[in-house]
């Protein structure tokens, strides 16, 4: 079974018979017409985003998945500030509207209560709920021990903490990491193993109990139980921790398996928004994107050319459980 | 890359940027040069003459070309400024008083206006010039046409493609460090971390997150790329040929005559001419 039951929006609670789970939706991210042009108006512009509008619900686990270059890591960045909406700049223009043509879409974007296309919004504060943990994290370890290394966005963000409340919060981020906090905390970061430096670094933007947590491939360049370790973390803290997940993936297998929706992501637009239920369906679809397919949806597929169909929710349990089915129809 | 503009390549095709990469860097010497012969403003106006030809045929936006030229502005601003202020030679070049303004020490004197406007127009035609070089020339061509032009040293053990290699690494590293510090800084930043707010010391202290993993990413990077270097069996300068041979064309004769013209014409405006009209 999996330990980690699927977390279902709350309709899907309901309409799986389950009573429903009722959330007060305080930080949904809302992104409108976001557009994004990487040296505008050089030979080196690059169209990032193309009109992307995408609505992430509180409480989701988040995935979006693309071809590398898609405008994925673009998108996430904007989700806490790195990268300003244009009207959220100094210097800002409006965009006069051509005669006889309608007056050009403006891109917005909202995290919860923060309009981050208005200039006032408070980008530190946004920061604080809006943790981002970016690929290849342990490049960000720079202090000489895990314990100093942990504190320091927690230090930035709230000025006036205690030293215990420090210590409490740091233990806790170490703890839920998975890394011992007695035998890591004083030592150099640099002194730990990859994994383990890996997990310190996540720690580091935890500490703060950020609201929506984005991962920017948490996982790569790790071994399968590595990947394995950094999922049921991930799963840890959306039990415990943060609300919100979003992660940027290219294990399709791991979307399958984790994610309430996926977003598609191509060439700066957004395709689809779909449940992994619904979205490996298109299989197809997905392959002419350059895009792999879970192993489920393959074995699906060549179960399907055997004359066999099993519908399925694309988790390695729910493949199970629709084949002992079509098996036992069989019979 | 936030910034792209300054003395970095500009990518597009043009006959300045096809212009052999020797050539191009004996041409700003001579250039550097003729605007140090030029000493009236007829022989300046022609320097100012083949820079505006440069740029017509480099492609390079005028835009992007000025922003080189900001780059020194304090330091042109402060150059005129103390030319003038100091300059207490009362000669007359047009009718008027020799001295319009006097202080102590400071004064304000036709030498003084004169001397600070040519050590204007000379260090922005300098600069100008200078960066057209880098605008329009790439890190590498630029580094194989300066081992070119270096090889007379060889005769004299100096190694020369030891020299250019590392230039030419120190210059592919810096596109690859900026991204780098970029990626770094948007993490501490994530982490609430103050880039650029506060004193001096604050600042300073905010940059200590970016500067230790820059700097061990680095070492990292340079490791790497000696380990790689070295299982291709990288071993020097020794009878190692070019991907890219240079030659001569019709465009280098061109710019060679304007560089010639303008050397000459500079030469013959100091002998016949003389200075300051
Ligand atoms: N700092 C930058 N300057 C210029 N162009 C950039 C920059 N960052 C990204 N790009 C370009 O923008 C496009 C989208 O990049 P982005 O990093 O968002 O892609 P991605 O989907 O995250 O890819 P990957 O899976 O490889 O991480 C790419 O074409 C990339 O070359
Ligand atoms: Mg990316």
């Amino acid at each position: 079974m999996n330990p980690f039951p699927l977390r279902g929006l709350p309709l899907k609670g309901a309409a799986r018979g389950r009573p429903p789970i009722i959330t007060i939706k305080t930080m949904q991210i809302t992104a409108e017409h976001l557009t994004y042009v990487y040296n505008p108006g050089s030979p080196f512009a690059v169209k990032a985003l193309d009109d992307v509008s995408l609505t992430i619900e509180e409480g989701e686990f988040f995935g979006i998945i693309g071809h590398t270059g898609s405008g994925k890591s673009t998108f996430v960045k904007h989700l806490n500030g790195l990268i300003r909406l244009p009207s959220s700049q100094k210097h800002y223009k409006k965009p006069k509207a051509k005669k006889g043509q309608p007056a050009p879409v403006e891109p917005s974007l909202k995290v919860g209560e923060f309009d981050l296309a208005d200039r006032k919004t408070d980008f530190r504060a946004l920061r604080k709920k809006v943790g981002m943990v970016f690929q290849y994290p342990e490049a960000q370890l720079f202090a000489e021990t895990v314990f100093d290394d942990v504190a320091f966005g927690l230090k930035n963000f709230e000025k006036d903490l205690k030293a215990e409340e420090i210590e409490a919060a740091v233990k806790a981020a170490t703890e839920i990491v998975g890394l011992d906090y007695a035998a890591v905390k004083d030592v150099s970061p640099f002194d730990l193993s990859g994994g383990q430096r890996r997990r310190a670094a996540i720690a580091g933007v935890i500490v703060t109990k950020p609201e929506i947590l984005v991962l920017d491939e948490p996982a790569a360049g790790l071994d399968p139980l590595g990947k394995k370790e950094i999922m049921e973390l991930l799963h840890r803290l959306h039990r415990d921790w943060c609300r919100t997940i979003v992660i940027v993936s290219h294990d399709m297998d791991e979307i399958a398996e984790n994610c309430t929706r996926a977003a598609v992501f191509s060439e700066g637009k957004l395709v689809c928004a779909l449940p992994p239920k619904e979205l490996f369906l298109k299989s197809e679809e997905l392959l002419s994107l350059g895009l792999d397919i879970p192993l489920t949806a393959k074995l699906c597929a060549a179960l399907a050319k055997r004359g066999v169909s099993v519908g399925c929710d694309f988790t390695v349990d729910g493949f199970v459980r629709a084949v002992l089915g079509a098996k036992g129809e069989k019979r | 890359m936030k910034d792209v503009s300054f003395g970095q390549y500009y990518p597009v095709s043009s006959f300045v940027h096809r212009v052999d990469p020797r050539l191009k860097i004996l041409f700003l010497i001579a250039y550097i040069v003729a605007i140090f012969l030029a000493n009236n403003f007829y022989a300046l106006g022609a320097c100012a003459l083949v820079l505006v030809l440069t740029i017509a045929f480099s492609h390079v936006p005028v835009r992007k070309v000025f922003r080189a030229v900001r780059g020194i502005l304090f330091l042109v601003v402060f150059t005129a400024a103390i030319n003038v202020l100091f300059n207490a030679s009362e000669e007359v070049y047009w009718a008027g008083p020799a001295v319009y303004w006097k202080w102590k020490i400071f004064s304000v004197t036709q030498a003084g206006i004169v001397f600070s406007a040519f050590l204007v127009i000379r260090l922005v035609l300098l600069v100008t010039f200078s960066s057209m070089l880098t605008y329009t020339t790439t890190p590498v061509a630029l580094t194989d046409g300066l081992e070119s032009l270096l090889t007379p040293l060889k005769w004299i053990r100096f190694p020369v493609h030891a020299l250019a290699l590392i230039m030419s690494l120190a210059l592919r590293m810096i596109p690859i460090l900026m991204d780098e510090t970029e990626r770094i800084r948007d993490a501490q930043k994530a982490r609430g971390a103050a880039m650029d707010e506060g004193n001096l010391i604050k600042r300073v202290k905010a940059m200590i997150p970016v500067l230790i993993p820059l700097l061990l990413s680095a070492f990292r990077r340079a490791d790497e790329l000696g380990e790689a270097m070295e299982s291709r069996c990288y071993m020097g300068g020794k009878k190692r040929t070019k991907y890219k041979k240079l030659r001569f064309t019709w465009r280098d004769l061109i710019a060679f005559l304007l560089i010639a013209a303008l050397v000459t014409g500079v030469v013959l405006l100091r002998v016949y001419v003389g200075a300051f009209l």
